[in-house]
């Protein structure tokens, strides 16, 4: 292993540049002759669009050219596509309704693109906007999903009869309603899992750029997966062949899950810029981010425990309205399906579930994945009814976790819902983490907190997430219609330095240099001396990109299999000049060894032997060191692990203070404990977000989105939070080479329900059992006066 | 309706034609080309694109581009010294203090103002300072970390 290898906390070879402002994201690149867009959007939530009058926009100084649904229309430009399609119950299809680029007579949330201006600058674009006419017919709009259902509501689609876009289920029923007959004890709980906006820090941008002499088209944009842009936007909605469509998602923002999706900007810039000859910029305020990017979240759940006198969970049923939006965002059906049903088994050997899922239609911005995607919302739902459980059978929240944990031995686990777990150990994780959290010296803390006239809480959640979504063939059988592997190629040049080229995109996530440090321990080659490409599919082979906790666990088991390849060819490079056999040749710690002598080639001797084959086997081998490796895993991984929080509630005001955060947590192999200590930080503070100051609400009659600014919506800030107190217990995932399971999400997955938990925790003495995310100030001290919050 | 305005920034003189609605950081990225000062919200409240003007932090999206004629403006373009590293760039690379790397020129910007106008911050005034920047990708945990250390590696005249 060379230093900075797999388990060193390198520093991130990227900031040098984020430190010194030459970062280049896509709104700093400018191309020459480089036009503005502004998309003029729906004032409304639902609303019939009876005429659209561009003349005078038209006519605006600086104004290139005016595009409505009309001419989108004319055109043939497709609608967006959805990427992953979901039966109902009955065996029929969800309900697939278009998705245009610009309006087509009728828009169906405030956000909606109707028309886009192209103009000089982004002023004159804005200006122009305004001398649009649209002559609206607004509709009653429906916004909550459990509201959508009744009869007699606003009908979004006409396909989509009650607003129903699918009604799905998993499970078997029969068996669990045997279970809850066996019952000693059944806890109900009803959940709302409240609609969150991911705001990226860099809202989202798209630069199109068509070049006349080579009939290429390029498409900047702020993406996860710039080969996913490539194939929904070139084969779906412009019918562009793949060699002549570029996507570069150069350094991006921020993901979270909402920069995977395919968006109209993207293919408006794209399609215009062809149009009118001349490159077109497209930059969101943050405004705009509010009302066009994918939201999270936003469930109604009631769910049942069935448990024996014991407290051994019998059986578990669960409903669940999931609000979609008024269209299907890329992965939206996948979200509350296969990502979360599949999840209600948690930690825990509950033999028998049953979920079903109806998935709305609303006048709402779509819902797609956000940093969890589904897995949060089952943990929350599993959390928040076991302990709930606990604390009606008065037994230990820890005690009954474990006595219901998934045992050491018995792995790979099959669960009730579809899902076989690898490895874990859910028993060394809340033993960390009740230790690191004195959990014992909780009673102590309540006491001293009571005498400043403060009520304490601690809420325990353990989870399970499910990560690097695979194999490709059970994915496509469920649904997906994409591949879910990855790729790497690991090109080594002639002096020995080393570029890798992956499908992955990091937007945060310190690809650059934990791809680099799996170069450095597996061809000894200093973390300096390695670059990692990605986001170009001018450059990159394919790849699906980053999302959903995957790019060490399939992108880090590509870049193995090339990293073999390459090993393999040296050995048989070595084994020439080296004049011994083959299988005599050993490589370790950069060396390519005759095994049982001093006989040696460095790493970068055969290198430079593999680009000047002077001496060389060249009747059986190739020049040249560059490996191509795709990787289709054989299974999902399994991170897990438990998480503690502690609050102090202000009696007086309703203020939650969050006073310490616990977290043990079970990735598999670390490539780099500094980069995966951060992943969760950030990961928390989003579940945290969720749980104390985030919440989309929209006006349930305008369908406005009252939260759409920073001054409206509650980010979490620096001084709402403590340091957290983060660490890891290892079982390594048995099924890719690497043992690596994924870090990226489990943060906001475990969070919402420790601190909920905590929350509802500290206020149980005064009688109050139940309480909905956000904690806000406002909606605990309702409860303490026994009032609901008017939200 | 076009104005001029000149200003010194990261020490050099500069001057651009702007529109008297232009912001300070328009100008600053559109006409200077400076793109590492960042522009994350509309509203004033995310501080990525925090630079300073006459030696204090401001956010650079709620100053008109006329308001700095004749001001010192320094970007996160200016704060190394050629290939070194500012101590407060310096510290966030050791405590990985940025993810993404969008919030970190205004959170740096921000941070160097600190660490001059308060001497060894502790954690809750480096928290309470941060109030105007936002962060989504590092729960602030390392931010705060950093800004301690690159505060105390100022003091020490690095």
């Amino acid at each position: 292993m060379s230093d900075g290898g797999i388990g060193a906390s390198v520093r991130r070879k990227e900031d040098a540049r984020f430190l010194t402002g030459r970062g280049t994201y896509t709104d700093d690149i400018n191309r020459p002759g480089q036009l503005y867009a502004y998309i003029l959007r729906s004032p409304h939530a639902h609303a019939e669009i009876g005429s659209v009058d561009t003349s005078k926009a038209k006519k605006a100084p600086g104004v290139v050219a005016v595009f409505t649904g009309t001419d989108i229309a004319a055109d043939n430009v497709g609608g967006l596509p959805c990427g992953w399609g979901v039966k109902s119950k009955d065996g029929s299809p969800m309900i697939e309704p278009p998705h245009p680029v610009l309006a087509q007579g009728r828009v169906r949330h405030v956000g909606d693109p109707v028309a886009a201006v192209i103009a000089e600058t982004r002023e004159q674009a804005k200006d122009a906007a305004e001398q649009i006419a649209v002559a609206y017919k607004t509709l009653p709009a429906v916004i909550e999903a459990t509201d959508a259902i009744k009869s007699g509501k606003p009908q979004i689609w006409d396909a989509a009869k009650g607003n129903v876009c699918f009604d799905w289920h998993i499970g078997d029923p029969a068996a669990v309603d045997a279970a809850f007959k066996k019952a000693a004890h059944v806890t109900k709980i009803d959940i709302v899992n409240n609609r969150l906006v991911p705001n990226a820090m860099e809202p989202r941008s798209a630069i199109g750029e068509y070049d006349r002499g080579t009939g290429e088209h390029t498409l900047y944009t702020t993406s996860q997966n710039p080969h996913v842009i490539r194939l929904l936007m070139g084969a779906f909605v412009l019918h562009l062949p793949e060699h002549k469509l570029r996507v570069v998602a150069p350094d991006v923002g921020g993901g979270f899950g909402s920069k995977i999706y395919h968006y109209a900007e993207e293919a408006l810039v794209t399609w215009a810029s062809a149009k009118v000859g001349k490159p077109i910029k497209w930059t969101a305020d943050r405004s705009e981010s509010f009302i066009s990017d994918a939201q999270g979240r936003d469930h109604v759940t009631h769910a049942e425990l069935a448990l024996d006198k014991d407290g051994k969970f019998l059986g578990l049923r669960v409903s669940t309205v999931a609000n979609l939006g008024a269209y299907l965002s890329t992965f939206a059906p996948a979200i509350p399906t296969y990502l979360y049903a599949t999840l209600l088994a948690g930690t825990y050997t509950t033999p028998v579930i049953y979920c079903e899922v109806k998935a709305v239609f609303t006048n709402t911005v779509p819902v797609d994945a956000y940093r969890g995607a589904g897995r949060p919302e089952a943990t929350y739902v599993v959390e928040r009814i076991v302990e709930m459980a606990a604390h009606e059978m008065k037994i230990d929240p820890t005690e009954l976790r474990r006595r219901n944990f998934i045992p050491k031995d018995a792995y790979p686990y099959q669960t009730p819902v579809a899902l076989q777990y690898d490895s874990g150990d859910y028993f060394s994780t809340l033993d960390m983490a009740t230790k690191a959290a004195d959990y014992a010296g909780f009673a102590k803390r309540r006491e001293d907190s009571a005498k400043h006239g403060k009520l304490r809480g601690i809420g325990i959640a353990t989870y399970i997430e499910a990560c690097g979504i695979a194999p490709s063939a059970v994915a496509g059988a469920l649904g997906a219609r994409a591949g879910l592997y990855e790729c790497a190629e690991v090109r080594v040049h002639p002096t020995g330095s080393v570029t890798v080229f992956t499908g992955t995109h990091s937007h945060g996530q310190g690809h650059e240099t934990t791809f680099a440090q799996v170069i450095a321990d597996k061809l000894g080659v200093p973390v300096e001396n390695v670059d990692v490409v990605h986001g170009d599919t001018s450059k990159i082979p394919f790849g699906m990109g980053t999302y959903g906790s995957r790019s060490i666990a399939v992108g880090g088991s590509a870049l193995i299999k090339a990293i073999d390849k390459i090993v393999t060819k040296g050995k048989k490079i070595a084994a020439h000049l080296l004049e011994a056999s083959e299988a005599d040749i050993e490589f370790k710690d950069g060396k390519f060894t005759v095994v049982g002598t001093d006989k040696s080639k460095a790493f970068g001797e055969i290198a430079f032997a593999a680009y000047v084959p002077h001496n060389y086997p060249i009747e059986t081998v190739e020049p040249g060191l560059d490996e191509t490796a795709f990787y289709d895993p054989k299974n999902f991984t399994f991170p897990s692990g438990a998480h503690i929080a502690e609050v102090e509630v202000d009696k007086e005001t309703g203020t939650v203070q969050l006073m310490k955060f616990t977290a043990a947590d079970d990735f598999g192999r670390i490539i780099n404990p500094l980069v995966v200590e951060g992943q969760v930080h950030g990961g928390l503070v989003q579940g945290i977000g969720q749980a104390l100051y985030e919440n989309a609400v929209y006006d349930g009659s305008s369908g406005q989105l009252v939260t759409g600014s920073y001054m409206d919506y509650c980010m979490p800030r620096a001084d709402n939070l403590p340091n957290f107190s983060v660490g890891t217990h290892t079982t390594l995932c048995t099924h890719n080479p690497l043992g690596v399971k994924g870090c990226g999400e489990a943060g906001a997955i475990g969070a919402p329900a420790a601190v909920m938990n905590a929350v509802v925790n500290a206020l149980a003495p005064l009688g109050i059992k139940d309480l909905a995310m956000p904690a806000t100030p406002e909606r605990v001290w309702r409860a303490l006066q026994g009032q609901k919050a008017a939200h | 309706m076009a104005t001029t305005v000149s200003m010194t920034v990261n020490g050099k003189t500069v001057s651009g034609s702007v529109e008297p609605r232009t912001l300070l950081v328009q100008f600053l990225r559109e006409t200077l080309g400076l793109t590492g000062t960042h522009v994350g919200c509309d509203t004033s409240q995310c501080g990525a694109c925090v630079v300073h003007v006459d030696g204090n932090s401001v956010k650079s999206c709620t100053m008109l581009a006329v308001q700095a004629e004749g001001a010192q403006v320094t970007t996160i373009e200016g704060l190394a010294k050629g290939d070194e590293l500012h101590p407060m760039q310096a510290a966030f690379r050791e405590h990985h203090g940025l993810q993404c790397g969008f919030c970190t020129p205004g959170m740096v910007m921000s941070a160097v103002d600190l660490a001059h106008k308060v001497k060894n911050p502790s954690e809750d005034q480096i928290r309470h300072w941060l109030e105007g920047n936002l962060c989504r990708c590092t729960g602030y945990h390392n931010i705060v970390k950093a800004i301690k250390a690159g505060a105390t590696a100022m003091q020490g005249g690095k």
